[in-house]
């Protein structure tokens, strides 16, 4: 276990270390930022002592040198826009994104895991081949444009719902949340649907053939002999089986729903860190970037982490040593 | 020779197979049909358009964001509106899936060819090579397709030929670990130590002998790897870091009516996106048909 987790650190550190590699290196290709912040009519000396105190005089070594040095003391540099710590931009903006991911994931499970159960245990019937059929669909709108047809039915046509904007935040145990008023709910419904429901899709594909499969094993059989009602096989047997592949793939996809949540918050100007990283992008706010995909490939290395350990948890049978 | 002939028979079965299984089940034949008009449609759409969206000569600003239905100062009738340019809506989500299954099917075969040929390779040498391919796979898969293609176009700008290799680059990795699999498998039988005995040469048995038998799952990846690419590059496009506008695709559609959707001229980007999710529907509708005929043991 120990060798485990420290051939993983080890692993994960290499990983990180390119990719702040192949990050910086390619920000520094795309263009010179200093077009884009200094004013047109500045004179040749205002753009080089601007030039300057940006550090984009360096060459690129050792630009990437002072930014490594940085980094380890966990200063990623600062925004050319904002003139604050990019990592501090990318932490403030992070809650909104981490609430909306969870939400998000909360759902995909709440809806499902109940979908899922609901057509594996009638397998080849109408309800299963829609269950089944409307998943293929979840799988195949485009996040974006789905996005886009919530908005217009929700909040133009209907008025039901905000399109945009995070609602009212409160502080609760020192997390700035929205959970706690309507109107912060209100604002957190579409967007954290939208981002729900392609994992809705998968996970009740997940749980159907995870029942599937489990349904005419010998617990079951032997659970039924016991007399057991089949409410109770379905809910406590099966479904603790179920739960250790949908564990995994829940906690990898994890990752992708904060991947995707760049998509969702462009759409519904939620202030995550997604939205901050699409408007750097466009503003060629370079240190922004970097400290994003770093932040973002850190957040994916511990979930992957966290997830092997989990998966141990659940499942005696995986032996982690061996797993490496 | 026979060692040579058994595995094209295999391989035209499989083609048999699946041509049969789609058209058992009247869902996955009625989506095969779709995705083969949408792909005539593409091929004959500067024929039957009724405009050509990008020429200057045939459009007119007077004509900007007419509903569906409305004539043009010509006389002609815009059966699904115009967009902020006066481009007729309908013209414009031709050219559009022209430019969106283009970059699907090339991105798709490409990223194919790749990872297929590393895969076989990582599974037939072994060792040294297969532990530095797979570990590349693993590196590639742990992270989303969508911040991975992001990323990089982010790091080399916009662009077709960009948005293509970016798209190449997260989809390799799925085709190289399911085709070692399969070759894994494969490798162990008898037909390859025969084909060796006979002193084949190593691109022969990995192309010729090994590759045919991997094809199941390969096909069913395929398919729904080109679904999958479509959509990435019509999100990337709507991001603004995908496709430049002089190469609109669906997703580029969409954006632009981003935002008038709320001045309540829906059309600019319902009809393109309903396209779109009608072409990426109907080819995972076949793709999800071919794996449950093949049933290659995929995740769902």
């Amino acid at each position: 276990m120990t060798v485990f987790i420290i051939r993983r650190l080890s692993q994960s550190l290499l990983v990180l270390f390119i990719t702040s590699i192949i990050v910086f290196a390619g920000i520094y290709a795309i263009g010179n930022p200093i077009d884009i912040l200094i004013a047109p009519d500045a004179t040749f000396a205002e753009r080089e002592q601007a030039i300057r105190a940006l550090g984009l005089d360096q060459t690129l070594v050792e630009q990437y040198g002072t930014f490594l040095w940085n980094a380890l003391h966990g200063d990623l540099g600062r925004s050319f826009v904002f003139n604050q710590p990019s990592i501090d931009l990318i932490l403030n903006r992070m809650p909104a994104t981490l609430e909306l991911a969870f939400v998000a994931l909360f759902l995909s499970l709440a809806i499902g895991i109940p979908l899922g159960l609901w057509s594996g245990l009638r397998p080849n019937t109408v309800l299963d081949e829609t269950i089944m059929t409307g998943s293929i669909l979840g799988f195949s709108l485009p996040n974006f444009w789905q996005g886009m047809m919530l908005i217009m039915i929700f909040s133009v046509w209907l008025g039901w719902l905000p399109s945009t904007g995070r609602g009212e935040v409160d502080t609760v145990l020192g997390m700035r949340t929205s959970l706690t008023s309507w109107s912060g709910i209100s604002h957190l419904i579409l967007p954290a649907f939208n981002l729900a429901l392609f994992k809705i899709s998968l996970v009740t594909r997940l749980t159907r053939s995870g029942v599937r499969e489990n349904m005419p094993l010998d617990f079951v059989k032997f659970a039924r002999a016991k007399g057991l009602s089949e409410r109770r096989i379905v809910s406590v047997h099966v479904l603790k089986n179920i739960m250790i592949p949908i564990v995994t793939v829940v906690g990898v996809e994890f990752g992708g729903i904060i991947a995707f949540a760049i998509v969702t918050e462009t759409i519904f100007a939620w202030p995550g860190m997604g939205k901050l990283l699409i408007d750097s992008i466009m503003r060629l706010d370079r240190p922004v970037v970097v400290a994003y995909l770093l932040v973002v490939v850190t957040l994916f290395i511990v979930i992957n982490f966290v997830v092997d350990i989990l998966y141990s948890l659940l499942d005696p049978r995986i032996r982690l040593g061996s797993a490496a | 020779m026979t060692a040579i002939s058994l595995p094209r028979l295999k391989a035209d079965s499989l083609a048999s197979r699946a041509l049969n299984g789609i058209l058992k089940s009247p869902k996955a034949t009625i989506a095969s049909v779709c995705c083969i008009l949408f792909v005539v449609i593409a091929v004959i759409g500067p024929w039957i358009a009724p405009q050509n969206p990008y020429d200057l000569m045939q459009i007119s600003i007077m004509d900007a964001k007419l509903s569906p239905g409305s004539e043009s100062m010509a006389g002609a009738t815009y059966w699904l509106g115009t967009d902020g340019q006066g481009r007729d809506m309908l013209s414009a989500m031709i050219y559009g899936l022209r430019t969106s299954l283009a970059v699907g099917l090339v991105s798709g075969i490409v990223a194919l060819g790749i990872g297929t040929s590393l895969g076989l390779v990582a599974a037939y040498y072994g060792a040294p090579v297969d532990t530095l391919i797979m570990r590349l796979v693993d590196l590639m898969l742990g992270f989303p397709t969508i911040l991975v293609a992001l990323m990089m176009l982010a790091l080399i700008g916009q662009g077709l030929g960009k948005v293509m290799a970016a798209l190449v680059l997260v989809q390799w990795a799925l085709f190289a670990r399911a085709v070692r699999g399969a070759a894994l498998v494969e490798k162990g039988k008898e037909y390859v130590e025969a084909a060796t005995c006979l002193g084949l040469g190593k691109g022969r048995i990995l192309f010729g002998h090994l590759l045919p038998n991997c094809l199941p799952p390969l096909l069913v990846i395929a398919t729904l790897q080109v679904a999958n690419a479509i959509s990435a590059e019509a999100t990337l496009s709507f991001l603004g870091i995908g496709l430049p506008i002089t190469e609109p695709s669906l997703g580029l559609l969409i954006s632009n009516g981003y935002e008038v959707l709320m001045s309540g001229q829906y059309w600019i980007s319902v009809y393109p996106g309903l396209l779109l999710v009608a072409l990426v529907f109907s080819i995972n509708i076949v793709g999800d048909r071919l794996r449950e005929v093949l049933n290659p043991r995929l995740q769902p």
